[in-house]
C-alpha cells in the first residue's frame, strides 16, 4: 500500500504543478492577485506531496519491501540502517525523487519566504519553477518509477553496490543536489525578469541570497565528492577529472562566476544582461550535468542509442529549457536598460575579468567533456580527453585569476586605483616572495613550479586579509577602534574575506600534494618493513573480521617515527557475498594536515601482499579549504542586507550616501 | 609457513582479479627507467575502463599495457615512440592527451579562442562605453539656464 500511496502523491504533485504553472502567469497578466497567490499554496502543496512520496520510499526501504523494484535491486536486508536509508538515493530512480524533492524545497522556500518580493515576479518565479518541476514529475512517472512493483517479491534483494555503502555517499548526492537545484531559483528569476522585461539592482539582490545557497552546498558537495573518490577508489587521488566530476564542476564555475557579477549588478546596477545569461547557464549546466550522468551517454554513445527512452527524455527536457531560455533571452535581453559605467581599472573590471576567466575555465571543461561524445556521435571517430588536457588547459586559467583576485575587493567602484591597490598588497608581495624563497632554499627542489604555486597561495591568503586589515585600520587606529570597526564590517565582506582564503588554502593543499607526495609500492612479507618521508611501517599481519554484510580481511601495520610507535594502519579488502564483489578501504593515519595512505594490493606465490603507501604532504587542505570557502559564504549569507531583502525605494538614496 | 599460505590463500579468495594499479612485480629496476614508465603510464587510457589511465587502473589490461610499456623502454624507445608504438597499435583513443590535429582543432582551440574574443571584446566595450561617456549629450540652451539659476540664483537674469 505505503508504495501505491508515494506513487499517488507524486501524481498528485504532478497535478499542483500544472496548476502552478499556469495559473500565476494568467494572473500576473491580469494583475488578478487571488490567481497569482495562488502559487504559493502550490508551491507549499507540492513540496508536502513530494516530501510524503520521498518518506514512502524511505519506508519501502527501511522495512526491506522486496516486492517494489528498486528496493530488491539496490537493498537488502542485512545492511545497516543507515546504508538501507541512503541507497533511496544511490540509484537511478532514487535519486531522481530527490532531484524533485530538492527542486520542490526550493519553490515552497521561495512561496515562504519570499514576502517582500513583488507579487506579479513571485508569481512568474513560482511558475517557471513549476515549468522545471512538471518536466521532471513526468520524466519520473513515465520512465523511471521508483515505485514499480514486481509481480512476485523475491526473499532478499541484490544489495547496494559495495563502493557506494559509505557514509561520504550519504552526505555526498543530496548536498551536491541542493547545488545543482539550487540553481534552478537564479533560472526562475531570470526567465521571470526577462517575461517581465524588467530587471533592477533590486533583483540581483534577490537572487544573491538563493545562488549563494546553492554555490555554499556545490562547493561543500564537490569536495565531500573528493574526498570520497580519495579514501575509497584506493588509489589517492584528488580529482580525475571524471565526466562525472566535471558534470558538477561546469555549474560551480558558472555558479562562481554568477555571484560575482551579481554582486557588480546589485551596486551598479551593471552587467544586467551578462547577469541574467549566466543565470541560465548556471542552471542549464546543472541539467547537461543530470543529462550526463543519468542518461548512460557517458559509457558510450552506443549504450545511449540502445536504451534511449530516459536519455531522449532528459535531452528533450535540456532542449526545452535550455533552448527556450536562451531563445527568450536573445529576443527580450536587448530590451533591458544597460546602466552603470564604469571605468577599465575599477572593482567592477576586476569582476569582468574574474567571470572573463572563470567562464572560459568552465567553457574548457565544457569542451573536454563533450567533445569526444560529439565526434564520436558525428564522425565515429574516438578519442580520449582526460587529465593530461585538463591539467594543461585548466590550470593555466586559474593562475590569472588567482593574481587578480586580491585586486578586486581593494579597488573602488566606477574608478579604481591600481597602484594604489598594489601599494596596499606590498606586505602580500612581500610575504609571497618570502615565502618563494624560503620553499627554494628548504624544499626538495624536484619541482621548480612548486614555490612559486605556494607563493601564489600565500599572496592570495594575505591580500584577502589585507583587505579586512585596512577597512578595520589594524596597526593605523588604536585597538578599541578596531574592535569596533570589525563589528560594524558586514559580515559579506568577512565573506569574502574568507571565501577567498579557502581557494588560496585549497590552492596550497593541491600545490603540496602534486609536488612532493611520495609513493612506494612494495611487496611485503610479515614482520618485514616499508619507510616513507620519515615513517616506517612495519607489517605484523593479516587478521579476518566479519561486518553487518560482508567479511573484511585486514592486514595490520604498525607505524613508527623516529623509531617511536605512533599508531595502527589496517588497510583492509571487503568481500560481499550477496553480489559476489569486493572492494579495497585504504587505511588513513592523519598527522597535522598530512595523511599516510595505504592501500592492499594482491598476494603474491610467496606469501607476500603488495601494498601503495602514500605519504600526502598537507593533502587535507584540499578540502579544508572548500569547507573555508562555504563558511565564507555561509557567513556572508547571515548577512543582514540579504536577509532583510532589497530596500525600499525611499529608503535607496539615503543607504547610498551613507556608503 | 602453513599460515603464510593460509594468508595466501584468504588473500586469493577475497580478491577476485581486483588487484590495484602498477604491482611491484611490474616495477623496473633502473629507477630513471621506471619513473619514466610511470610518467607515460598516465597518458594511456585504459581502454576497457571508464576513463582511468593505465597506471590507476586495475584491470588486465591496464598490466598487459603497462608490462608493454616497460618492454618497449627497456629495449631503447623514447617516449615518443613508445606512444606512436601504442597508437599504431590501439588507435588514437589510447592517448588521454589528444594530439592537434583537424578533428581535435575545436577542442584544443576554442578555450583559447574564446579567452580571446572575450578580451578583445571587453576591449572594444570599454572604449565605445568611454566614447559614450565622453560623448554624451552636452547640455540644452534651457538646461544651461537652469543650471546657472541653480548655481547662481542672482544669475544673469535677475
Amino acid at each position: 500500500m505505503i508504495p501505491e500511496l508515494g506513487h499517488y502523491a507524486l501524481v498528485l504533485a504532478l497535478a499542483l504543478g500544472l496548476i502552478q504553472s499556469v495559473a500565476p502567469v494568467i494572473g500576473a497578466r491580469r494583475y488578478d492577485a487571488v490567481l497569482m497567490r495562488l502559487a504559493s499554496s502550490t508551491a507549499l502543496m507540492q513540496f508536502a506531496f513530494v516530501a510524503f512520496s520521498f518518506l514512502a520510499l524511505i519506508i519501502c526501504y527501511v522495512t526491506s519491501d522486496f516486492s517494489v523494484a528498486t528496493v530488491y535491486e539496490n537493498s537488502h536486508s542485512m545492511m545497516p540502517l543507515v546504508y538501507r536509508i541512503t541507497s533511496v538515493w544511490g540509484n537511478h530512480e532514487g535519486s531522481m525523487l530527490l532531484w524533485v524533492l530538492i527542486l520542490s524545497l526550493f519553490g515552497a522556500l521561495v512561496a515562504g519566504f519570499g514576502g517582500n518580493l513583488p507579487t506579479t515576479l513571485k508569481a512568474y518565479v513560482l511558475s517557471v519553477q513549476s515549468w522545471i518541476a512538471c518536466a521532471f514529475y513526468l520524466f519520473i512517472l513515465i520512465t523511471s518509477n521508483p515505485f514499480l512493483r514486481l509481480p512476485q517479491a523475491p526473499f532478499e534483494g541484490r544489495d547496494l553496490n559495495p563502493i557506494l555503502q559509505d557514509i561520504g555517499l550519504a552526505i555526498h548526492p543530496p548536498l551536491l543536489y541542493l547545488g545543482y537545484v539550487g540553481f534552478s531559483i537564479a533560472f526562475s528569476f531570470a526567465i521571470a525578469a526577462l517575461i517581465e522585461g524588467r530587471i533592477d539592482a533590486a533583483w540581483a539582490r534577490w537572487v544573491r541570497p538563493w545562488t549563494l545557497a546553492a554555490w555554499i552546498f556545490l562547493t561543500v558537495g564537490i569536495a565531500m565528492g573528493s574526498y570520497w573518490a580519495y579514501y575509497e577508489l584506493g588509489w589517492g587521488g584528488f580529482w580525475f577529472w571524471d565526466p562525472v566530476e566535471n558534470a558538477s564542476l561546469m555549474p560551480w564555475l558558472a555558479g562562481t562566476a554568477l555571484l560575482h557579477s551579481a554582486v557588480v549588478m546589485e551596486k551598479r546596477n551593471a552587467l544586467k544582461i551578462w547577469t541574467l545569461l549566466l543565470a541560465i547557464l548556471a542552471f542549464s549546466l546543472s541539467l547537461i550535468g543530470t543529462f550526463l550522468v543519468r542518461s548512460g551517454v557517458l559509457t558510450s554513445v552506443h549504450t545511449f542509442a540502445n536504451d534511449p527512452a530516459r536519455g531522449v527524455f532528459i535531452l528533450a527536457i535540456l532542449v526545452i529549457f535550455i533552448g527556450g531560455g536562451l531563445t527568450l533571452f536573445a529576443w527580450r535581453a536587448p530590451m533591458l536598460k544597460q546602466g552603470g559605467l564604469f571605468a577599465p581599472i575599477s572593482r567592477e573590471a576586476a569582476l569582468v575579468l574574474n567571470n572573463l576567466f572563470l567562464t572560459t575555465a568552465c567553457l574548457t571543461v565544457f569542451v573536454g567533456t563533450l567533445y569526444p561524445l560529439a565526434l564520436e556521435a558525428l564522425t565515429g571517430d574516438k578519442i580520449s580527453v582526460g587529465p593530461p588536457f585538463f591539467n594543461l588547459t585548466f590550470a593555466p586559467l586559474f593562475i590569472p585569476l588567482l593574481l587578480v583576485m586580491p585586486f578586486g575587493p581593494l579597488m573602488a567602484w566606477k574608478r579604481g586605483d591600481i597602484f594604489g591597490a598594489a601599494q596596499r598588497l606590498m606586505a602580500a608581495f612581500g610575504i609571497a616572495f618570502v615565502v618563494i624563497v624560503l620553499t627554494f632554499a628548504v624544499g626538495d627542489r624536484s619541482s621548480i613550479l612548486a614555490p612559486f604555486g605556494i607563493g601564489l597561495a600565500a599572496f592570495v591568503m594575505i591580500g584577502a586579509m589585507v583587505d579586512i586589515a585596512e577597512r578595520i585600520g589594524l596597526f593605523r587606529v588604536p585597538f578599541s577602534v578596531v574592535r569596533q570597526r570589525a563589528a560594524g564590517l558586514p559580515r559579506s565582506a568577512w565573506g569574502t574575506a574568507l571565501a577567498h582564503t579557502g581557494i588560496a588554502v585549497t590552492l596550497l593543499g593541491i600545490v603540496c600534494v602534486s609536488a612532493w607526495a611520495s609513493e612506494r609500492i612494495v611487496a611485503l612479507k610479515p614482520s618485514e618493513t616499508v619507510s616513507i618521508s620519515g615513517y616506517e611501517l612495519s607489517f605484523d599481519g593479516v587478521v579476518q573480521r566479519s561486518g553487518a554484510n560482508y567479511r573484511e580481511l585486514a592486514a595490520r601495520f604498525t607505524v613508527r617515527e623516529g623509531g617511536v610507535p605512533v599508531g595502527v594502519m589496517e588497510p583492509s579488502k571487503r568481500s560481499f557475498a550477496s553480489r559476489s564483489t569486493t572492494t579495497t578501504e585504504a587505511a588513513l593515519m592523519t598527522r597535522g594536515v598530512s595523511q599516510l595512505y595505504l592501500s592492499l594490493g594482491d598476494t603474491n606465490s610467496d606469501g607476500s601482499v603488495s601494498v601503495r603507501l602514500y605519504h600526502k604532504p598537507m593533502v587535507l587542505l584540499i578540502w579544508l579549504g572548500a569547507v573555508v570557502m562555504g563558511l565564507g559564504g555561509t557567513l556572508s549569507l547571515s548577512d543582514r542586507r540579504l536577509r532583510v531583502g532589497a530596500p525600499k525605494p525611499a529608503a535607496k538614496s539615503a543607504m547610498q550616501a551613507a556608503e | 609457513m602453513r599460515r603464510v599460505a593460509l594468508i595466501g590463500l584468504l588473500l586469493s579468495l577475497a580478491t577476485p582479479g581486483a588487484a590495484p594499479a602498477v604491482q611491484p612485480d611490474e616495477m623496473l629496476k633502473d629507477s630513471a627507467l621506471e619513473s619514466r614508465a610511470r610518467d607515460l603510464s598516465r597518458e594511456l587510457r585504459c581502454m576497457v575502463c571508464q576513463n582511468q589511465s593505465i597506471d590507476d587502473s586495475e584491470a588486465p589490461l591496464a598490466r598487459d599495457l603497462r608490462l608493454l610499456v616497460r618492454e618497449r623502454l627497456t629495449k631503447g624507445d623514447s617516449d615518443q615512440q613508445v606512444l606512436s608504438f601504442l597508437v599504431s597499435r590501439y588507435g588514437e583513443f589510447v592517448l588521454l592527451r589528444p594530439p592537434l590535429e583537424w578533428h581535435t582543432l575545436l577542442l584544443w582551440g576554442l578555450p583559447p579562442a574564446a579567452l580571446a574574443a572575450g578580451t578583445i571584446g571587453l576591449f572594444i566595450m570599454s572604449r565605445r562605453r568611454r566614447s559614450m561617456a565622453a560623448e554624451a549629450d552636452p547640455l540644452s540652451r534651457d538646461e544651461e539656464q537652469r543650471l546657472s539659476t541653480l548655481v547662481d540664483p542672482a544669475g544673469p537674469e535677475h
